[in-house]
């Protein structure tokens, strides 16, 4: 709601607490970043590798990219604080009515 | 507010509209121009009415039929319904959650002149070599064969009036969630705010994919790609799909907010708390949630198969659970209640059984096996009749007449409005009732003409002349328009006397910041709850300080009109030698303003505590 106090008055309270939160959020940030990468890289990998088929590689590189959405969502844009409900919401709504037409498309459309 | 009180000359109130960012005046704004294209869209539909009034008729040729049938369910769905319940969320929901303005201004403005230009482009159509003539589904294999440059207008003009459409949907949704009063919780929103929340979600979620089939078909018809030319091994019924996932979400977008209106004139005028609010609330995002699982109803006899048949059937029956429980719980709120016949409440008593028959034909509708008889007949016209014309004209009538006053401050005539009423109401169910037996005779939708001595001679003449009969209302009511605007009559805040919600406790029309203090809201219905506790406004809940507010800016209509040039480019490419240069220029008027409004700061400015304390030493308004 507009008028939650996000302020507790006490500047110098405030501004510790707001330091120290955000020293924590800078941290996971770098971790989260760091595993994006990495993931990516692992991704790559598995398709530059031979031996590996088909079959092993698109259901792993579609595990990876889910992760790296979940990263995406929680730590890059917040998603875990406190007041991102309706956000959520929305996503996980817009999420599910485009996999339903997805589902309807690869069903129920001849071709 | 001292600007109220100046006269202005014609020029600067022009100026004045062109620029604002202020929700009430943009309400005005949708209004007008949503109002026009609703006269228009009647016209048409009149024409129609004309054309098939006798048999073997020729007031009109075939293809020019095509078009106005084309023109009239495209103008009166995206021009008329959606920007004249616009104008109502606009100037009525900020008001009842105790906002001072929406959550974007700009956008909120940006949205408004997108629409205009995307209403008048496809209008232009008609004096630039014919209107689109494919349905408004504009099926593709029908319009990728359209000769001349009609369905590129659908095209291009439905695209620019539909981002204006999407935004102005997100703009509602941000207000809502982040701008309500101190203790206005969600269970406490006014059923018409709710009914504006979950309708802007559909709009959310249904814009895309319209987005994304015009899209496909601009590239079809402008650029040379197959998706939806079979020999080419594109398919067409992936457009079906598109349009019906985008247009079953629109038939709701439409009439939840008519469900909105209609709940909060009935508790008003039955002076009693809406009956079961809870489930109406439920009802309501119950029934935003199935609008998304049934759009191939409409698909049935494509041959999608039993399966897909049947789970479409079942799905959109469900729907009518939740319309029932809103049904029920009007009447329970006028039952036991003491009922005023205003005007508003004249049509909202009327709608419910004007809807259920439309409810009852769609669920008739909704199996299968029998759509395979009604589909492409007159009953399927008699049906979305009755719950358009039925929910959501019915519903932009009564809200004309009950938030007249707040609008503009003067109180529409009670005896000319009733006249329009009855007039209308007549005409409407002479004209849609016998289309229910057309159909089952067999006639079928969307043709020119039918042949003497075939039974349908009598039903066609009843319902042409019924059509006579909306005409005169309509013309009542714009009587009563010009002759209360004449009068100029103004109103204290709650001219209904019975008001309930925050809109009534301020004045009419409210002062361009709403509230000069936010108000405390203590339960639903505030307003009423201290009416009944003896008092005669609200509780602040804040102390007097500056108002922020956003400056004008004629930034919006230059966007709006950069893409209205570029669509003209679009449309004539490949054909003449402007068009790319023309495209170009389009677009970067377009985006140049976009880069003028994000380099240019403008932090908007305050009114200060002094000058609203003058206002109220005066006892000036507010
Ligand atoms: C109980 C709720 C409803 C049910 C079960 C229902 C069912 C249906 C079905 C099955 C059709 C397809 C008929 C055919 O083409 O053979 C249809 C068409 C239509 N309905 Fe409804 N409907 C309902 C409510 C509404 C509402 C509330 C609106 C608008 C406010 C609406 C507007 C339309 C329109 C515009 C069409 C015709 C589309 C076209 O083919 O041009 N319906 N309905
Ligand atoms: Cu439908």
């Amino acid at each position: 709601m507009a008028n939650q106090q996000i302020n507790s008055g006490n500047p110098r309270v405030d501004l510790e607490y707001r330091r120290k939160k955000n020293a924590e959020e800078m941290r996971y940030q770098v971790v989260s970043f760091t595993l994006m990468i990495f993931l990516t890289l692992v991704a790559f990998a598995a398709v530059a590798i031979e031996g590996f088929t088909a079959w092993f590689t698109v259901p792993f590189i579609i595990l990876l990219a889910f992760v790296q959405v979940v990263f995406q969502l929680f730590y890059f844009m917040h998603m875990s604080h406190k007041g991102h409900e309706a956000p959520s919401l929305f996503l996980f709504s817009g999420l599910g009515f485009g996999l339903v037409m997805v589902l309807a498309f690869m069903t129920i459309v001849w071709w | 507010m001292s600007t109220y009180a100046q006269k202005k000359g014609f020029g600067s109130v022009i100026w004045d509209y062109l620029t604002t960012v202020d929700h009430k005046k943009i309400a005005i704004l949708y209004l007008i121009a949503g109002g026009f294209f609703f006269l228009v869209g009647g016209i048409e539909a009149v024409f129609i009415r004309i054309q098939l009034a006798v048999p073997n008729n020729d007031f009109v040729s075939a293809g020019a039929f095509n078009e106005i049938i084309t023109m009239h369910g495209t103008t009166m769905i995206f021009l008329a319904a959606m920007p004249l319940l616009f104008a109502f969320m606009n100037a009525v929901m900020p008001l009842q959650i105790g906002a001072r303005d929406v959550a974007f201004p700009f956008v909120n403005a940006l949205g408004f002149w997108l629409f205009f230009f995307g209403g008048v482009f496809l209008n232009l159509s008609w004096f630039l070599g014919g209107a689109p003539d494919a349905g408004w589904t504009s099926y593709a294999s029908l319009a990728i064969h359209s000769k001349g440059h009609g369905i590129d207008f659908y095209v291009l003009g439905l695209q620019i009036s539909g981002i204006g459409t999407l935004i102005g949907g997100i703009n509602f949704l941000v207000t809502i969630i982040n701008m309500r009063a101190p203790g206005m919780t969600y269970m406490r929103m006014p059923l018409f705010t709710w009914a504006t929340f979950v309708s802007s979600a559909l709009i959310l979620f249904a814009f895309p994919p319209l987005t994304v089939g015009l899209t496909l078909m601009m590239f079809d018809r402008m650029f040379g790609s197959n998706f939806f030319i079979t020999e080419n091994g594109g398919n067409t019924i992936i457009w079906e799909h598109l349009f019906w996932i985008f247009g079953h979400p629109e038939v709701y977008i439409l009439v939840l907010p008519a469900f909105g209106i209609f709940s909060d004139v009935f508790s008003t005028f039955s002076r009693k708390r809406l009956f079961g609010y809870s489930s109406m609330v439920f009802a309501t995002v119950l029934i935003g949630f199935l609008g998304f699982m049934v759009w191939a109803h409409h698909m049935f006899t494509t041959g999608l198969g039993p399966v897909a048949n049947a789970i479409f059937s079942v799905a959109t029956m469900a729907i009518g659970v939740p319309t029932g429980i809103k049904i029920f719980n009007w009447l329970l709120t006028m039952w036991g209640g003491s009922v005023k016949f205003t005007t508003p409440m004249y049509w909202a008593f009327a709608f419910i059984p004007s809807f259920v028959i439309g409810g009852v034909t769609g669920v008739m509708l909704a199996s299968a096996a029998a759509d395979y008889q009604y589909h492409d007949s007159y009953f399927v016209v008699a049906h979305f009749h009755y719950v358009i014309v039925g929910g959501v004209v019915f519903a932009v009538f009564a809200a004309t007449h009950f938030y007249w006053p707040k609008i503009f401050g003067t109180m529409l005539n009670e005896k000319l409005g009733k006249i329009t009423f009855w007039l209308f109401f007549i005409g409407f169910h002479m004209t849609f009732f016998v289309q229910h037996f057309l159909g089952l005779w067999g006639m079928p939708r969307r043709v020119f003409t039918f042949l003497p001595g075939q039974g349908f001679e009598m039903s066609n003449l009843i319902s042409s002349i019924g059509a006579a009969f909306m005409s005169a209302g309509v013309i009542v009511l714009l009587i009563n328009v010009i002759v209360t605007s004449v009068k100029n009559e103004k109103v204290g805040n709650d001219p209904w006397g019975d008001g309930r919600t925050l809109e009534w406790s301020i004045p009419s029309p409210p002062p361009f910041y709403n509230f000069k203090q936010l108000p405390l809201v203590r339960g639903l219905d505030p307003y009423w709850l201290e009416k009944m506790e003896g008092k005669k406004g609200m509780t602040p809940a804040e102390p007097l300080g500056d108002i922020h507010m956003p400056n004008a800016s004629f930034i919006p209509f230059v966007i709006a009109f950069g893409l209205f040039v570029a669509a003209f480019g679009a449309l004539y490419n490949g054909e003449k030698s402007w068009a790319v240069p023309v495209i170009i220029i389009g677009l970067l008027i377009t985006f140049g303003s976009m880069l003028v409004r994000s380099l240019k700061d403008d932090h908007g400015f305050h009114i200060h505590k002094e000058e609203l304390m003058d206002d109220n030493d005066k006892g000036v308004k507010a």
